[in-house]
């Protein structure tokens, strides 16, 4: 099978070209190095099929960060039929230096100038015959996210796949095109085939930018946007959620327990009580979530992220970090893996071990779910917003005392130099997908962790029989008392505690297994914790749910990300040491307070 | 209006709006890769668009490309001032 490699600068829209030509749909964003790891797909190109790879962006052959190295390991190690270049149109004269470096090398290329309606507004024109006869390689004007062009490219990839040409190896040994040379054939290529007005940039973004990156009113305007998108999406979902479990519950009692009744009643039970109250219960959620992609999509396809990091390097400076670091700490709040896959892009190891260390206090959007019902639970509609914007701002506060509590040991020097892309606004398509993309995303979770989880929940908590369920005498029962001890100071009763053995494994279990371990979905079980915990407790345990270990997938990932044991261990001792501190400040206050 | 004369100064220490073309490049290895891939080459012309505030990073264009770069790094880069970019 032929193999066609994407490369390109980091934000060329290397992964948005590879989800049209694949149909997959590789997560993209308006920010350099969304794409860390290597991604293939099979497709069929004429009448063959063909793989293509997504690789992360590169900015040179030579660069050292872990995602370069990845496109360098890949290139060396693997044969490659053509590799697509794909280049942002309207930065030509400077992307134009890894086009060069490949044809050095001597790779089997075409050049894709994508962005091109972008360049078109900007008055860029180019003489694509003309650049493709000093390249000697085919050259085509695209628009990936439009899909101008693109028809065009598929022909003239086909075209290149159809001959014999045997397949290279890249020989990244050999001694790359000196600095001279290569900004003179810059120069020339640029001169003969580029058109460039003398003031090429976007309008919209300058008057944005002279508002939001304003040198008093930027970090006042970037607070406020993300308190109305935080707040924007408790108060549009949580209405979604509240209809979605009460249609969980009709379809129980008007539909599963009459059909279900002819089977023996422990099987009822685990099938009702355990397996339908979790997963359903979990599952009112989604559309929650859904709404806190698309928002996420939306702010992450602006190009604002690149703002944020402007807008917070200077502060993080001074915590060891830089702006990157802080853009994953905000993609940590969807979800914690993929931020610290992100890290990444980062040269310095001290720099992103400090990074990973920091970003599972960001609140992600399983905790979320956590949050959203045990505040609706206990505290009034009036309340609610800003009980959870405050553990937004504890998030973000035991980041900031984290990394300044361990930068001495992570301490680095790494140089911040970072693009700043345009404003751009994703397509219904693109928002569409990433959507989609999440509940997929859940549904292999569910599958996964929560049935298994809420099942293992039932079980303990209704084991021996011969006790009440989810009392003292069952097992979950003598789990959670034995956890007494160190629990009871920080006010999390037994039966919160069985959630949090289980919200190690994953945080959206926490609610299932709540229900699970209640026996009641929904609403009932809104209102029986209202009666069995109050704020204070709830607020304890909310604190703690947010700070202590993150889930499996997290602690699995800093262990490969870091390959480091010791680091591992440091990253699930360090939040579980400060969750409890935290809480038992928190919780002793507010009682000493005599709430 | 006086007639400008050339002088050698720092990319940290224009002034926002001021534009200037890069004499000079006091990288090696690693940070001289980045600040040419950015686009940050000899001979070309930089304006700085605003830096942050909190001594934070600066906001520059060179080219059709927009970069942030921390003050520290700006140092490195020797540019000379010009009035504006019809001067070029």
């Amino acid at each position: 099978m032929k193999r066609i490699a994407l490369l390109g600068m980091p934000n060329a829209g290397k992964s948005t070209f590879f989800n049209r030509l694949t149909g997959a749909s590789a997560r993209v964003g308006n920010w350099p190095g969304v794409t860390v790891d290597l991604l293939g797909a099979k497709v069929l190109i004429g009448a063959n099929m063909v793989e293509a790879i997504d690789l992360p962006g590169i900015y040179d052959l030579q660069g050292f960060s872990e995602d370069e190295e990845v496109v360098r390991r890949f290139l060396s190690l693997n044969q490659v039929d053509l590799a697509v270049v794909i280049v942002n149109t309207a930065q030509i004269e400077r992307q134009l230096s890894l086009v060069l470096q490949l044809k050095h090398l001597g790779v089997p290329m075409m050049v894709l100038l994508n962005m091109s309606d972008e360049a078109k507004k900007l008055g860029i024109t180019i003489d694509t015959q003309q650049l493709s006869g000093l390249l000697d390689c085919p050259v085509a004007l695209i628009s990936a996210k439009y899909g101008n062009g693109y028809q065009g490219a598929y022909q003239l990839i086909q075209k290149e796949l159809s001959g014999n040409r045997p397949p290279v190896t890249v020989n990244l040994a050999s001694p790359p095109l000196a600095e001279p040379a290569l900004e003179a054939e810059m120069a020339q290529v640029i001169a003969a085939s580029v058109q460039i007005p003398a003031h090429a940039s976007d309008q919209l973004t300058q008057r944005m930018d002279r508002v939001l990156l304003h040198p008093i009113a930027g970090l006042p305007i970037f607070f406020f946007i993300m308190f109305l998108l935080f707040q924007g999406i408790f108060i549009l979902g949580k209405p979604i959620q509240d209809g979605l479990a009460w249609l969980f519950q009709l379809i129980r009692t008007s539909a599963l327990e009459p059909l279900l009744s002819i089977l023996p009643a422990p099987v009822t039970g685990l099938l009702l009580d355990g397996i339908y109250n979790g997963v359903g219960t979990v599952a009112s959620f989604v559309p929650l979530i859904v709404l806190f992609f698309l928002f996420m999509a939306l702010v992450e396809d602006s190009g604002y992220l690149s703002r944020a990091a402007f807008l917070m390097d200077a502060l993080m400076a001074k915590l060891g970090l830089d702006g990157r670091s802080f853009v994953m700490v905000l993609m940590g709040f969807g979800c914690n893996v993929p931020a610290l896959m992100g890290t990444r892009v980062m040269r310095s190891r001290p720099l992103r071990l400090l990074t990973m260390l920091v970003i599972p206090f960001s609140l992600c959007s399983a905790r979320l779910q956590v949050f959203v019902f045990f505040i609706a639970a206990l505290f009034t509609p009036r309340q609610a917003p800003l009980v959870l914007f405050s553990l937004y701002m504890m998030s973000f506060a035991t980041t900031l005392l984290s990394a300044l509590l361990f930068k001495s040991k992570f301490a680095n020097s790494e140089p911040f130099i970072l693009e700043m892309p345009p404003y751009r606004f994703p397509t219904w398509r693109q928002m569409v997908l990433r959507g989609w993309q999440e509940v997929h995303h859940f549904m292999h979770r569910a599958t996964k962790f929560i049935i298994i989880g809420v099942v293992l929940v039932y079980v303990l908590t209704n084991f021996p029989t011969n006790v009440a369920p989810a009392s003292s005498g069952t097992i979950a029962g003598w789990l959670g008392t034995s956890l007494a001890p160190i629990l009871d100071p920080i006010g999390i009763n037994m039966q919160l505690a069985i959630a949090l053995i289980f919200g190690f494994v994953a945080k959206e279990i926490v609610i299932g297994s709540l229900a699970v371990i209640y026996g009641m979905d929904g609403g009932a079980l809104m209102s029986t914790m209202a009666s069995q915990i109050d704020w204070v407790q709830a607020y304890s345990f909310m604190l703690f749910t947010l700070i202590y270990t993150p889930c499996l997938s997290t602690i699995a990932t800093i262990r490969t990300e870091s390959r480091s044991r010791s680091f591992t261990l440091l990253a699930l001792v360090w939040p579980l040491t400060l969750a409890w501190v935290v809480s038992f400040v928190f919780y002793r206050s507010a009682r000493a307070f005599g709430y | 209006m006086r007639p400008s004369v050339p002088f050698s100064t720092l990319l940290s220490s224009l002034h926002a709006g001021q534009f200037a073309i890069i004499s000079g490049l006091d990288a090696q290895n690693e940070l001289y890769l980045r600040l040419t891939a950015m686009g940050l080459r000899i001979g070309k012309q930089v304006q700085l668009l605003r830096s942050a505030a909190f001594s934070g990073p600066l906001h520059v264009r060179v080219g059709t490309t927009d970069i942030m770069l921390r003050k520290s790094e700006a140092a490195r880069v020797q540019v000379v001032p010009v009035d504006d970019a019809a001067n070029v």
